[in-house]
């Protein structure tokens, strides 16, 4: 059994999208509530990625969110070893453990501050957690960090807007190393960077991940990107988890329709001829999600039982077709 | 032989600066036959954008295009007065854009955008054109046509959205469609519902289509051929499954390692080092010659031009310059 890093139970988090007071006592409405996450279970062990896939609006950034802190849940916990991270956590204690994990956001430009050098930038975490450390010290170690994700020290004296995107996100992630953390959550990482340049980022990642034993959770929309980085995947569906597999089993037999459909409509880049099912309908509102398995008017295989009845995971798989065996015969090879 | 529908020859577009000229789009050469799908592919900065919107004459200024010409069945159109030009844009090419909400009136309903684009364009009365509308709207897909062409545009998904902009740009009829990232703002399960549709439709109607997008699998999904654009300029140019297949042009090559496949199980993606040179400072010689793998002297000095690779392929590298001439 493999060393469990972060385990998150039941997580829920709902956002409050009513109109004002006034409007609503005028108009004679009720509050409105969008779940954005939704009774969310999963677990990542040490050293290996998680990575979560889903389209628009399934919640995927909001479990980002929700487990580095930046919003706090509705229900449910997250443990980090051992720790809950959603009871408030008291100063020193919150710091000892906010130092193990850091984040990186999709568009670097946005999370880099355009005024400071990047020295300053990559530095910033050290100030926080490494008080005793002396200027010197610091700027080797900044240095170091440069040369770690294939910049040169000299870049340090720049502004962010002298690099290229692709540069940009390195410098991000030498922050998010500079603490030295265990765990970094990284949310669309490469999708505003060209293909070569995700290529040279997702290496980048790949030889980190082994040299410091980092444990990612990786959030993206891209499938192919997702196959490459994780050895663990759930897949997202209006703020439920459809399913949590291995990468590999994912891949090669997926179990619940959103899955396959997902599969199913990802380009032929091999031109392998392969014929593909059409895909139906688009994700619904999260303000009005259907009744029962959010997926059912999509879905092929619905019955009435799927209209009304929210499936419980069963071994991985929310779906009520596969755990009453409806779609065993369908499986592929 | 059939006539190339659209033919462009030698497009240079280029840029006065403060810091002297910048060229964005350099000696393109290439035909798109009647019916035909061209991908056109490449990083960002690589002019894909700029060559579409060279063809249907929205060149911001102050870029101009400073050479080439771009011929519509023959006919040429990009020195054409901007009233003449009007009248070519939407009737005989159509356009479709990145993001649909900014190329629909937010303003007004469907129906009165779709209404008033088929009158420009088509004599009609208002009723057979809102009739004509509603059949649009049926034919890409849109449940329900007849109800919802009086609704606004924020009322739709992005992807209806972007079926209503199809829609809007096949309303006239044109010879050919130049589509900008369609599908680059849509998640995947749309994507694959909005590039069925734009295959169909183009089919039925026998138009051409320009493809400019930066993802390969939109483009092996689609195309019959593509080109590959880099620094402005066409770096290899073919049908679309032997250049995925066997890129020739290094970069080509680079290009297709770097995309991570579902297929494959492989540790490290294959990666181009550097970055696409800014307009600014774009190296002596060939381009991509300070990231190339395969580099040698005379493409650090001499820009190499297209050229004949084999039947139906041109590559723009030296490593095949002794192809042609032998």
């Amino acid at each position: 059994m493999s060393d469990v890093l972060l385990d998150v139970r039941n997580l829920s988090r709902r956002f409050d999208v009513s109109k004002p007071w006034l409007n609503r006592k005028l108009e004679g409405l009720e509050k409105l509530y969008v779940k954005a996450v939704d009774d969310v279970s999963f677990t990542v062990n040490r050293g290996e990625t998680f990575a979560l896939v889903g389209e628009s609006g399934s919640g995927k950034s909001t479990i980002a969110k929700l487990i580095v802190g930046l919003l706090k849940p509705t229900q449910g916990e997250i443990f980090f070893s051992g720790q809950s991270l959603a009871r408030g956590l008291s100063g020193a204690e919150a710091r000892r453990l906010r130092r193990r994990f850091q984040m990186i956001f999709q568009d670097p430009l946005a999370s880099l501050n355009p005024r400071w050098r990047v020295t300053d930038i990559i530095a910033e975490p050290l100030r926080v957690f490494e008080r005793s450390m002396d200027d010197r010290a610091r700027r080797l170690r900044v240095g170091e960090l440069l040369t770690l994700v294939g910049l040169s020290p000299e870049d340090g004296v720049k502004f962010p807007h002298q690099f290229s995107g692709g540069q940009r996100q390195r410098i991000a992630i030498a922050r998010a190393l500079a603490a030295k953390p265990e765990f970094i959550v990284c949310d669309e990482p490469t999708s505003a960077l060209d293909v070569s340049v995700q290529a040279q980022i997702l290496n980048l990642m790949k030889d980190l991940q082994k040299e410091f034993g980092l444990t990612y959770v990786f959030i993206s929309h891209n499938l192919q990107v997702v196959r490459h980085m994780a050895d663990h995947i759930g897949v997202l569906y209006l703020g439920r988890l459809a399913e949590v597999a291995p990468a590999r089993d994912l891949f090669e037999a997926p179990r619940h329709p959103y899955t396959r459909m997902l599969l199913d409509a990802v380009p032929d880049i091999e031109m392998t001829g392969r014929r593909r099912k059409k895909v139906e309908g688009e994700i619904p509102s999260p303000l009005s999600p259907p009744p029962g398995c959010a997926f059912h008017p999509r879905c092929p295989f619905a019955n009435d039982r799927c209209k009304t009845e929210v499936p419980r995971t069963l071994g991985g798989v929310a779906c009520h077709a596969v755990e009453e065996g409806r779609l065993s015969d369908l499986v592929q090879p | 032989m059939t006539e190339p529908l659209l033919s462009v020859r030698g497009l240079t577009v280029e840029f006065p600066t403060r810091h002297g000229i910048l060229t964005a789009v350099e000696d393109i050469t290439l035909d798109i036959m009647p019916g035909e799908v061209l991908g056109m592919v490449g990083e960002s900065g690589a002019g894909k954008s700029m060559t579409g919107n060279a063809i249907i004459g929205l060149i911001e200024p102050p870029g101009r295009i400073a050479r080439g010409e771009i011929l519509l069945k023959g006919q040429r159109i990009d020195n054409l007065p901007p009233d003449e030009m009007r009248a070519i844009r939407g009737r005989r090419i159509g356009m479709i854009f990145q993001d649909p909400l900014t190329s629909l009136n937010p303003l007004y309903r469907i129906s009165d955008q779709l209404v008033e684009t088929i009158r420009t364009h088509l004599p009609m009365s208002q009723e057979a054109a809102r009739k004509r509308a509603i059949q649009l709207l049926d034919d890409v897909g849109i449940p329900d046509a007849a109800r919802r062409i009086d609704d606004y545009p924020h009322q739709f998904s992005g992807g209806m959205r972007q079926r209503v902009v199809i829609a809007l740009a096949l309303c006239a009829e044109p010879d050919l469609v130049i589509a900008d990232e369609p599908t680059t703002a849509l998640d995947v399960s749309v994507q694959a519902q909005i590039i069925d549709v734009m295959k169909q439709l183009c089919a039925d109607r026998g138009a051409a289509i320009l493809l400019v997008t930066h993802d390969m699998g939109v483009i092996a999904e689609t195309a019959n051929r593509v080109a590959v654009m880099y620094a402005g300029r066409i770096a290899e140019i073919g049908p679309v499954r032997e250049v995925i297949k066997d890129a020739r042009h290094p970069y080509t090559a680079g290009l297709m390692g770097a995309i991570p496949r579902l297929g494959e199980n492989l540790d490290r993606l294959q990666q181009i080092p550097g970055a696409m040179p800014r307009l600014s400072s774009i190296p002596q010689g060939c381009a991509f010659n300070p990231r190339c793998p395969k580099v040698f002297d005379r493409c650090r000095s001499h820009r190499p031009s297209l050229s004949q690779a084999e039947v139906g392929r041109q590559v723009a590298c030296w490593l095949y310059d002794g192809v042609t001439e032998a």
